[in-house]
């Protein structure tokens, strides 16, 4: 399916966002202004982009411990979102969640999250409240290929299948579980979506750094899936440009295959394919400049941003009757 | 009032809340015509059906995510752990999710769920069957927990733990399933956070919770004729602890000893002890003294087992030494 100019320009815009937005994550880290860890998912803009926006808005996203392309893909504010990273009360969760643990209920993001593998079953009780509810919404849950040697993957494929629930479970497969190769972690050749066959769920796999390939398939598998046709699973191909966490040397690889897959970078490839289709450089440039401009304010605001006090970090642990 | 099993207890509390609240569900394994692996949920299944107790494949560590999701979406899961040893599989999800997602996510979302486990040793069930946990728990900021010991605590317990926006962690005891208690007719909801004085004394103060409370009471009748009046004070709750009822019968009292089925190191015991050694220091006319299981894994023969885990035996020395005491 090919689409709109108008279409593939904004998700090209939104793309440039989550990769802008990591690089100047990256620079702050580097200048001493962002603490902790953060996992990027540079390359792996398309993935993000085309299933969360092959989704309706009233659809549940979960997300994993690489979630910022989730978040910015759901439109959420860039301010928050930045301003969270960075621990300020203007963030999304005040500063108490960062990362890995982001959530925005108006958006119906329902989290990032720290444990690989930790999220599926969440997602899973998500879309059981879904169905016990009957809203005609579903719920998609990002994971990784490390994520699907947790047990957690296995067991809640296997209820979401018995249950017939309304879930997309959606395995980025970048093909390294950290540093491991996926071929050392996923028995029977490195790929997960065979998996699903054990569970009787319908599963693809799919090229992940094309945009419009991931969003057709999102959008049929959900269409299936809100009319009842229970769970399924797409894997997207995909490869992580950028190291597993900040600053990490990369030792597990060579620097030839970066070189190979650096040409698939979804960056690059996505502006030609705009030039094919008669969207001029100008009006490119200008989607990459819009979005660039959104993070270099947010992140100026972010910096300038109030911090909690000390009876804000120590209240907030139990909900009020 | 009328006499019923803890166990009936518990059913009759799931079965008021599943009909007074349609966001109520239940989540276990084999909780549906066979009734729960202790015969808890009986009934529940044909009544309610279903859609509203889903019966799930053995996957504590998934089936616990699941209601902590369902949960984050507006329904009010029990889930239903078979035996308290089997919540080690459940730990992720009580730790990394339940406990933290309400703060860490700025009170966006709630989650009001409850995982009821039964713990405690009946007699032979061995190493894997036998433990009581809240040691785990109660170390995990966001988590409530409770551990009642009668009929009419653990209904109108469970119903409060059904209606509380946080995770409660309900702990019920397999010896204490087949015990009568009083229980009031119609509906009555206790606090989730009040220790219960379950007979005052002026001499001694016997602090327990769960199955060893009944065994608090036995051996304080059995001091009775011999001028010792003991006071039994039921944590009920054991995150938070209701230190202002345990404050003030050790002001009381002077003496305090702990008993409890679990393993004494790093235990809720210990806790209480600290407590009252911060606060409580000048009242105490002898050390606090702890009666509990051995640092032992409990072991499958009967007669083993005694050896291992507390017996009323043990209270009763405990008791005479601290009467001693000088």
């Amino acid at each position: 399916m090919q689409l709109s100019n108008e279409k593939l320009l904004e998700f090209y815009h939104l793309m440039v966002k989550i990769r802008a937005f990591e690089e100047t994550l990256s620079s702050l880290f580097s200048k001493g202004l962002l603490g902790g860890t953060s996992h990027f998912c540079i390359g792996q803009e398309a993935s993000a982009v085309g299933v969360v926006q092959g989704v309706r808005d009233t659809d549940w996203i979960v997300s994993n411990h690489r979630g910022h392309g989730h978040l910015l893909a759901r439109y959420l504010d860039v301010d928050k979102v930045m301003a969270e990273l960075l621990g300020k009360l203007t963030g999304y969760c005040g500063g108490r969640g960062g990362s890995q643990h982001m959530c925005a209920m108006d958006k119906c993001f329902l989290g990032t999250n720290g444990i690989t593998g930790g999220g599926i079953p969440l997602a899973t009780g998500a879309a059981l409240a879904l169905k016990v509810q009957k809203k005609n919404d579903i719920v998609v849950a990002f994971f990784g290929d490390g994520a699907s040697n947790q047990g957690t993957f296995h067991e809640s494929l296997n209820i979401a299948a018995l249950w017939n629930l309304p879930i997309l479970f959606v395995c980025e497969n970048n093909k390294y579980a950290m540093s491991t190769p996926v071929n050392r972690t996923v028995a029977g050749g490195g790929q997960v979506a065979p998996r699903a066959a054990g569970y009787k769920m319908r599963a693809g796999v799919f090229e992940g750094r094309d945009v419009e390939i991931v969003y057709q398939a999102t959008q049929e598998a959900a269409e299936r899936i809100r009319n009842g046709g229970g769970p399924e699973l797409l894997e997207l191909m995909t490869y992580r440009l950028c190291g597993h966490s900040k600053s990490e040397p990369r030792v597990y690889r060579t620097r030839e295959e970066e070189a190979e897959m650096a040409k698939l970078d979804p960056l690059v490839t996505l502006p030609q394919r705009l030039l094919e289709r008669g969207v001029t450089q100008e009006q490119i440039d200008a989607a990459a400049k819009r979005a660039r401009d959104m993070v270099a304010e947010a992140a100026e605001k972010g910096l300038a941003a109030p911090v909690g006090d000390r009876a804000y970090a120590l209240g907030g642990v139990f909900a009020e009757n | 009032m009328s006499e019923i099993y803890y166990s009936k207890a518990v059913n009759e509390a799931l079965d008021e809340e599943l009909a007074r609240d349609p966001n109520v569900i239940m989540i276990g394994e084999d909780i549906g015509c066979y009734g729960g692996a202790f015969g808890v949920s009986k009934g529940l299944w044909e009544k309610y059906g279903p859609e509203r107790l889903w019966e799930t494949p053995i996957s504590e560590g998934s089936i616990t995510g699941i209601a902590i999701g369902a949960a984050m979406m507006g329904l009010k899961p029990v889930l239903e752990i078979m035996f308290m040893d089997f919540v080690a599989l459940a730990l992720d999800q009580m730790m990394n999710s339940a406990g933290k997602l309400h703060y860490m996510y700025n009170g966006q979302v709630n989650v009001p769920m409850v995982l009821r486990t039964p713990g405690g040793a009946k007699g032979g069930y061995g190493p894997s069957h036998s433990q009581t946990l809240p040691n785990l728990f109660v170390g995990i900021p966001g988590l409530k927990v409770v551990a009642p010991s009668t009929a009419y605590q653990v209904k109108g317990l469970l119903k409060a733990a059904i209606r509380d926006p946080n995770p409660v962690v309900f702990i019920e005891n397999k010896r204490l399933y087949p015990q009568k208690g009083e229980v009031p007719e119609g509906e009555y909801v206790l606090p989730l956070d009040k220790a219960v004085i379950m007979s005052p004394g002026k001499d001694m103060t016997l602090i327990s919770y769960s199955s060893m409370t009944p065994v608090c009471m036995a051996v304080k009748k059995a001091f009775q004729p011999h001028g010792i009046d003991i006071e039994v004070v039921d944590l009920v709750s054991l995150q938070p602890l209701d230190t202002e009822t345990i404050f003030a019968s050790v002001r009381k009292t002077g003496h305090v000893i702990i008993v409890e089925e679990a393993c004494l190191t790093g235990g809720v015991g210990g806790e209480v002890s600290a407590l009252i050694a911060e606060h409580c220091l000048d009242a105490l006319e002898a050390p606090v003294m702890r009666v509990g299981a051995a640092d032992v894994p409990i072991p499958s023969s009967v007669d083993l087992e005694k050896m291992v885990l507390p017996q009323a035996d043990d209270v009763v020395n405990t008791v005479k030494k601290m009467h001693e005491w000088q």
